[in-house]
């Protein structure tokens, strides 16, 4: 299927670099190809690459109270379109960490479906400006894409208040990644944060 | 030597016409079946099965890239939000007094909007159901690569018969169904109203539609023929192409309602109504939902007139699920009969896809497929119980239907297919999040007497085999009238 399938394949697979004949490669291929099924009837104007738009015309994402920041999360800085690699790449945060387990001591870098990589996922989900720091008024604007109109302004500050409060080590009002993931210590990423395919 | 080529030529176009006339025409007429088409389909199983094998031999061989059914390809959680937030918060220190808010909360909302671009309920009923088996035609070899030479002469030998044999047979066919439709509606239409020209009319209706369903080398099963719909109701039937008509109105007749259209649709629906009543409507008309109402309620308030047939959906859905009925022709009162349609997508793809072809490229699709194979199910008559309102009522046909069917059941408008969805929907997600996660205190505006809104459409669908009870309580929307299937692209 071309030459750009095969990159985005080892990305997904960051770690598997022998090609044998393992079944699991076999499941990486249909995941692939599933991908790129999903990918290509997503993209309405046939150029290779999702908008925005392409993404909003899925019903269930639209009235996800955060849809649009996780449609940001596929859009690198500054850009409109994503191609297949990018698509593969954020979809990658999501695969099970399981899947890691075989590929053990094959490559020196994180792979992106790490705990701490899903959790800088989540938090760049909070991080509007792409600060490393979840300021209050980031956390409030998040907040109130959640609420929508339903609780008002004082109220919500109050939570955010909070949140922050209880998140908060070094005393500076906003959360940093460090804090982020300490205050998430308990909490089971990557059972919640992954995808399973079905076979 | 030109006189003997063009009489050669008058002669076979001749002897084309009486068999024919002979073979399948007359048979139409009289409801008698020559048990050709039987003997068609039995063959092709045959070669559809040899074919699926041999292709499942060749994957072996290769890396295998089955293909899912279309009950979704991960794994999603069946929780509800308040589940799904619970479980998160499970391990979270527990936090003081006053608001409920956990910065976990997040990991719900993007798993969800993660799931739904990998695979979502909505957007793969607008395309044709993917199959698990090729089925030897162009059109559906998506993921199905090259097997042996065997298979490749078999598709070769299937596109020559169907393009060059059924292909020219079935569109003569068509044009003689529906010429007999305009010249037999319009000989019956000079009769004097009695229950002669009714009994005719019916004759010349099912006449043509039976030849026009010879022309689709329709193979049809209709079950629990006893809940045939009668006269004085409304007939609703899920949508998958404007074929449903043809497929309906084989085994009884009914009271067409729609849009009045200019050219070949105009002349058929112009001739149709000569011979007996159907409800045309102008285009102007269409959006006074309460001209339409009255009209549906005094033509069923006439027990000598024919079932209206009504497709709720109000376009036309791939036939793996039944999306939003309209809540338009449940409250005119009235008996409902509902009915089940399903097609065997092994034998060619039914569904219409508006947005990729037109009517006629569709109908040239339709008569170079293999056959088409469906089954119809009659459902018992249903009405509205006391105080329940239309649009639970239509969710309850919806669920039938869906059920028999073994259709997905699904709340999406299938309007969805052209316009985004409503804002609406994603209040109501927000406000489920804020009942979780606002104080007990009681100085919120936002806590109504009104409960928590019942899940939603985001909810993850069961199978069919389930009978639906996500859907608890009734949604109120609103909704235009649209009642029958767009036939403009």
């Amino acid at each position: 299927m071309g030459l750009p399938l095969v990159e985005s394949a080892l990305q997904w697979n960051s770690g598997i670099l022998n090609a044998n004949r393992d079944p699991k490669n076999d499941d990486v291929e249909f995941q692939i190809t599933r991908l790129y099924s999903r990918f290509h009837s997503l993209d309405k104007g046939e150029n290779g690459a999702l908008s925005r738009e392409d993404f909003q015309r899925i019903p269930e994402l639209a009235i996800n109270p955060l849809g649009d920041r996780i449609i940001n999360a596929f859009f690198p800085e500054g850009e409109d379109q994503v191609n297949f690699r990018g698509f593969m790449r954020t979809l990658a945060h999501f695969r099970p960490v399981e899947d890691n387990e075989k590929s053990k001591g094959h490559d020196a870098s994180e792979p992106l479906n790490s705990r701490n990589n899903k959790l800088l996922f989540a938090f760049r989900l909070y991080d509007l400006d792409r600060d490393d720091k979840i300021s209050r008024d980031e956390l409030l604007q998040v907040l109130r894409m959640m609420v929508g109109v339903n609780i008002s302004d004082e109220q919500l500050g109050s939570i955010a208040d909070r949140t922050i409060q209880e998140a908060d080590t070094n005393g500076d009002m906003s959360i940093s990644f460090s804090e982020f993931i300490k205050v998430l210590e308990k909490v089971d990423v990557e059972q919640k944060m992954s995808i399973r395919f079905l076979h | 030597m030109m006189e003997g080529a063009w009489d050669l030529l008058l002669l076979s176009v001749k002897v084309w016409f009486s068999i024919i006339g002979g073979l399948i025409v007359l048979p139409a007429m009289c409801g008698v079946s020559l048990g050709v088409t039987g003997l068609y389909i039995k063959i092709l199983v045959k070669i559809l099965e040899w074919a699926t094998l041999r292709i499942q031999r060749g994957q072996k061989d290769q890396p295998t890239l089955q293909l899912q059914p279309s009950s979704g390809i991960i794994q999603k959680d069946d929780g509800s939000m308040e589940e799904e937030i619970g479980k998160l918060r499970r391990s979270w220190p527990k936090s003081l007094a006053g608001g409920d808010f956990t910065l976990c909360d997040a990991f719900y909302f993007c798993k969800k909007g993660i799931e739904s671009i990998v695979d979502d309920q909505v957007t793969q009923r607008f395309t044709s159901e993917e199959l698990v088996s090729w089925n030897l035609l162009t059109r559906t070899n998506n993921n199905f690569h090259y097997i042996s030479v065997r298979v490749t002469i078999i598709w070769g030998l299937g596109v020559a018969i169907r393009y060059c044999v059924l292909a020219p047979l079935r569109i003569t066919l068509a044009f003689i169904g529906l010429s007999w439709l305009v010249i037999g509606t319009t000989l019956v239409g000079l009769l004097p109203n009695s229950r002669a020209k009714s009994w005719l009319s019916d004759r010349v209706h099912l006449t043509c539609y039976r030849i026009c369903a010879r022309a689709l080398s329709a193979t049809i099963h209709y079950h629990n023929k006893e809940n045939q719909p009668r006269k004085g109701g409304i007939c609703v039937a899920n949508h998958t192409s404007p074929i449903d008509i043809v497929i309906l109105a084989n085994d009884g007749c009914y009271a067409m309602i729609g849009q009045v259209h200019g050219g070949l649709m105009g002349v058929l629906q112009r001739s149709m109504q000569r011979s007996c009543p159907h409800i045309w409507f102008e285009r102007s008309e269409m959006k006074d939902r309460h001209a339409v109402a009255r009209r549906l309620r005094d033509h069923i308030a006439d027990k000598n007139k024919l079932p209206v047939l009504i497709f709720p959906e109000g376009t036309c859905i791939n036939n793996t699920s039944v999306m939003m009925f309209k809540k338009g022709s449940f409250e005119v009162g009235g008996t409902i009969y509902p009915v089940a349609i399903k097609y065997d997508p092994q034998f060619g793809d039914a569904f219409w896809n508006s947005a990729k072809y037109n009517m006629v490229s569709y109908l040239l699709r339709m008569m170079t497929s293999w056959a088409i194979v469906c089954n119809v199910w009659y459902l018992p008559p249903m009405t509205r119980q006391e105080g329940e309102d239309a649009v639970h009522f239509a969710n309850r046909v919806k669920s039938a239907i869906a059920h028999q069917g073994g259709l997905v059941d699904l709340s999406w408008d299938g309007g969805l297919k052209r316009e985004k969805v409503k804002e609406m929907y994603k209040e109501e997600q927000q406000k489920m999040y804020s009942n979780m996660i606002a104080c007990s205190e009681d100085n919120l505006s936002s806590q109504t007497s009104r409960a928590p809104p019942p899940h939603g459409p985001v909810q993850p669908v069961q199978p069919p085999s389930a009978h639906d009870t996500v859907i608890k309580g009734s949604v109120r929307f609103i909704h235009s009238y649209t009642f029958d299937e767009d036939v403009k692209p």
